[in-house]
């Protein structure tokens, strides 16, 4: 298992590095920071000595790969690539435009975002497989062909929508809820329960769904007929068979929604006025602040490739079968 | 008039054109058009399709441009208007040229908002002016409104209806076939007909889904937003393809360096969550675009060129998933005794993918195409709203419930502009996702065995 998790974490050394690359060439290559600074200062009436003096600032004065007038390792040391790129492995992000340091946001701000993020997860998971497993108790009645069809037409409608209608009824019209803002501690419940249920709700369409093909094929598998034959119940044999052996699939899809999960918060996080991540990140790509976005990206990868390691891990709670080697 | 192309028109229509090519390659293979068949026998698909096709016309429509000519100078020289036009505007130009001054509720005959009347003792009072076009000839409008909108709703439904009959008269004799759903067809056609009818008998006199901040008619809003999603959609799938395709068979088939390079490239593009990198390949186009404002002449090659670039970059970024299931099932399909044949019989390895890889992958390929269109119109107005979208100045659904979210805090509630994104969007995408389904089920070779 040990041996595993290294080999796990040294495969994940060249996609980060891959995807520290992809920045760096989108970020300073492809968009010089010469554009970065026009762009921050008025594209027109802006002098070379403005813009040098913006990239001074930033240290983005110094050459992209290679220094050549820098001694010994500092030609390797004193560029943009070294200083602003592979600084990220060290969760070094650096300063934003307004001069806050990034990594201290980032671990102010992750709170609010995880008291969101994780209620989403774990109660919308809860919620699209007990939804799933009781159409398929009913299966081959109307119950559950209505049931499908809800699910089509929740998935059809946008997610701004359940925003934008979940804020209007609770908030505005029924005062349940605090428009939007956010307080620590124990007040924090106060303001996170209708994020929370709006994306639960705006998630079963299509998360229902999914879990339903999971569980049609795994119904139609031997171990469901004997299950049957031998007269369990039908509750038993959904509840015990199907969903314990459906918990693999179920594991992965769960990993899959995990980025998404992130980018639901986003909105979310804007609409409601939380201080998270989510609203930091929209509020640096509408202010086009790059260092920021760049940050997020890292960090997004980052959090991508710990999710699909926990995912292997937990493969061998649920199924004893699974062994890593 | 000058015809005028965009680079996605230019794209859409040879989609079009290459859609048309396809069927006609599916029409004349029986093993092709077999699953196409049990597709049109189900009265779902056939309902979602012509729905599906409605919406398309009208972006086709919308995507015919051209600059008008202008009345001719002192010297006779033709002049052509500085913005761009396409077919949809002149059919919609009753619509389009109906401008109030703020705000007004669907078939409101009175502003929403409160302005001084001078009035004709030259005394003034405040209160709700009359609408310049909406229920203009209307002589008391708070007493014959409510007749006079039944009367002309009325008046489209039969006309609808009518159109319909002839209609089911003409093609009642080509739809009786076996394993036809005709009737889904023209019920469906029923249906269109009679929105179609009743929206055209009411559109020229009220502004139905009322009039947005500026006071455009919302309706017209709506229509051109059609041609935004459906182009995000269809180009998208444009880039993705020769990537997924070309990257996915080729890891798969070739093996080894390829394969591990491959799998890399989706890997490392995976690890980044999608919104992300979207976010910052938008940010740094528009940084270009803005840096180079050569690159385009007027305002509507500028939004164009961003939404080229915009279902360049969803493509860049969606291609991954399909270039996984392809590779996945070409290790499967090469190992197949056929194709083991063919290479033992010395058949170049091009020929090869060609000719039994690709026929044998082609059903992935049309099922993820189909699947990812309804969730492509949906990440536009998500991206619109994160400010990474299509541009402010184009009509699109996402920019429509950004303009109008704010206005919820109005009191009274300004709704009608987010009900008619609202019921557009759900219509297309829901239409969208109910034709995906069945084409699934009909190309999956493994959902076929689960029915």
């Amino acid at each position: 298992m040990t041996a595993y998790l290294l080999r796990r974490l040294l495969y994940a050394v060249p996609i980060l590095l891959g995807v520290n690359l992809l920045t760096f060439t989108l970020f300073f290559m492809v968009n010089t920071p010469d554009d970065m600074a026009r762009l921050h200062l008025g594209v027109k009436r802006v002098t070379p000595e403005a813009i040098e003096k913006w990239k001074a600032a930033r240290g983005y004065d110094r050459p992209l790969l290679v220094n050549a007038e820098a001694a010994g390792l500092g030609k390797v040391t004193e560029t943009i690539f070294y200083r602003h790129s592979l600084a990220m492995f060290a969760f070094e992000f650096g300063a934003a435009d307004d001069g806050r340091d990034i990594a201290g946001e980032i671990r102010t701000r992750m709170w609010p975002s995880l008291a969101i993020a994780l209620p989403t997860f774990v109660i919308g998971l809860m919620v699209n497989i007990t939804v799933a497993l009781i159409l398929l108790f009913f299966r081959r009645t109307y119950v559950e062909w209505s049931g499908v069809v809800a699910l089509v037409a929740m998935m059809s409608v946008s997610g701004l929508f359940y925003i934008i209608g979940g804020q209007y009824l609770f908030a505005k019209v029924w005062q349940l809820a605090p428009i939007s803002g956010y307080q620590e501690g124990i007040n924090a419940a106060r303001f996170v329960w209708l994020p929370v249920l709006i994306g639960v709700v705006g998630g079963v369409g299509a998360g229902a769904r999914w879990y339903r093909t999971l569980f049609l094929e795994e119904a139609g598998k031997d171990y469901v007929r004997t299950a049957r034959a031998k007269g369990l119940g039908e509750a038993r044999v959904l509840f015990r068979h199907i969903l314990k052996n459906g918990m693999v699939p179920i594991l992965t899809g769960a990993v899959a929604v995990f980025p998404l999960l992130f980018m639901g918060s986003l909105i979310m996080e804007s609409f409601f006025g939380i201080p998270g991540l989510g609203s930091y990140t929209i509020d640096a790509i509408n202010a086009q602040d790059f260092a920021i976005v760049r940050a997020m990206v890292f960090l997004g990868a980052v959090l991508y490739i710990a999710g699909l390691i926990l995912t292997d891990l937990s493969y061998t709670l649920v199924d004893p079968r699974v062994r890593l080697k | 008039m000058m015809p005028v192309v965009l680079w996605t028109d230019a794209l859409i229509f040879l989609l079009v054109a290459g859609l048309a090519g396809l069927v006609a390659l599916v029409h004349r293979h029986e093993h092709l058009a077999a699953p196409w068949r049990r597709i049109a026998a189900d009265p779902v698909a056939v309902s979602a399709a012509v729905v599906l096709l409605a919406f398309t016309a009208i972006a086709v429509l919308d995507s015919l441009h051209y600059r008008p000519a202008l009345p001719p100078g002192p010297h006779g020289e033709v002049q052509y208007a500085p913005e761009v036009k396409s077919a949809l505007d002149r059919l919609l130009a009753p619509l389009a040229e109906r401008q109030e001054k703020t705000y007004s509720a669907p078939f409101a005959t009175r502003l929403y908002a409160k302005e001084v009347i001078i009035l004709a003792d030259d005394s003034t009072v405040r209160d709700y002016p009359r609408l310049q076009h909406g229920g203009a000839h209307l002589a008391a409008p708070d007493a014959g409104l409510a007749t006079d909108v039944a009367l002309r709703a009325a008046a489209g439904l039969v006309l609808a209806v009518a159109a319909w009959l002839l209609l089911v008269l003409a093609l009642r004799k080509r739809l009786r076939r076996q394993q036809f759903a005709g009737g889904a067809l023209l019920y469906t056609l029923l249906a269109l007909l009679v929105a179609a009818g009743v929206l055209a008998a009411l559109a020229p006199h009220y502004h139905v889904f009322g009039t947005d901040k500026v006071g455009q008619d919302v309706l017209y809003a709506s229509l051109k937003s059609i041609r935004t999603g459906v182009l995000i959609g269809a180009l998208t799938t444009l880039v993705t393809l020769p990537l997924a395709i070309g990257l996915g068979v080729s890891a798969g088939y070739f093996g080894g360096r390829i394969d591990d390079a491959v799998q890399y490239l989706y890997t490392t593009l995976n690890a980044i969550p999608g919104v992300l990198l979207i976010a910052a390949a938008v940010l740094l186009m528009q940084t270009q675009l803005e840096t180079h404002p050569d690159w385009f002449e007027t305002g509507a090659e500028r939004a164009d060129l961003r939404l080229l670039f915009l279902c360049l970059i969803l493509g860049m970024t969606n291609w991954t998933g399909l270039a996984r299931l392809l590779r996945g099932e070409t290790l499967k399909v090469r190992e197949l005794d056929y194709v083991v044949a063919a290479r033992a019989f010395g058949v170049s390895d091009g020929r090869i993918l060609l000719r039994h890889i690709l026929p044998n992958v082609q059903h992935i390929v049309l099922i993820s195409v189909v699947m990812d269109f309804s969730g492509l119109v949906l990440a536009e107005a998500v991206l619109s709203y994160v400010g990474v979208g299509v541009d402010p100045g184009m009509l699109s659904f996402g920019n429509m419930i950004n303009g109008a979210r704010l206005e919820l805090a109005r009191e009274p509630v300004v709704w009608w502009q987010l009900a008619a994104a609202f019921t557009f969007m759900f219509i297309l995408v829901l239409a969208a996702n109910l034709f995906a389904d069945c084409v699934r089920d009909a190309l999956d070779p493994r959902s076929r065995r689960q029915a």
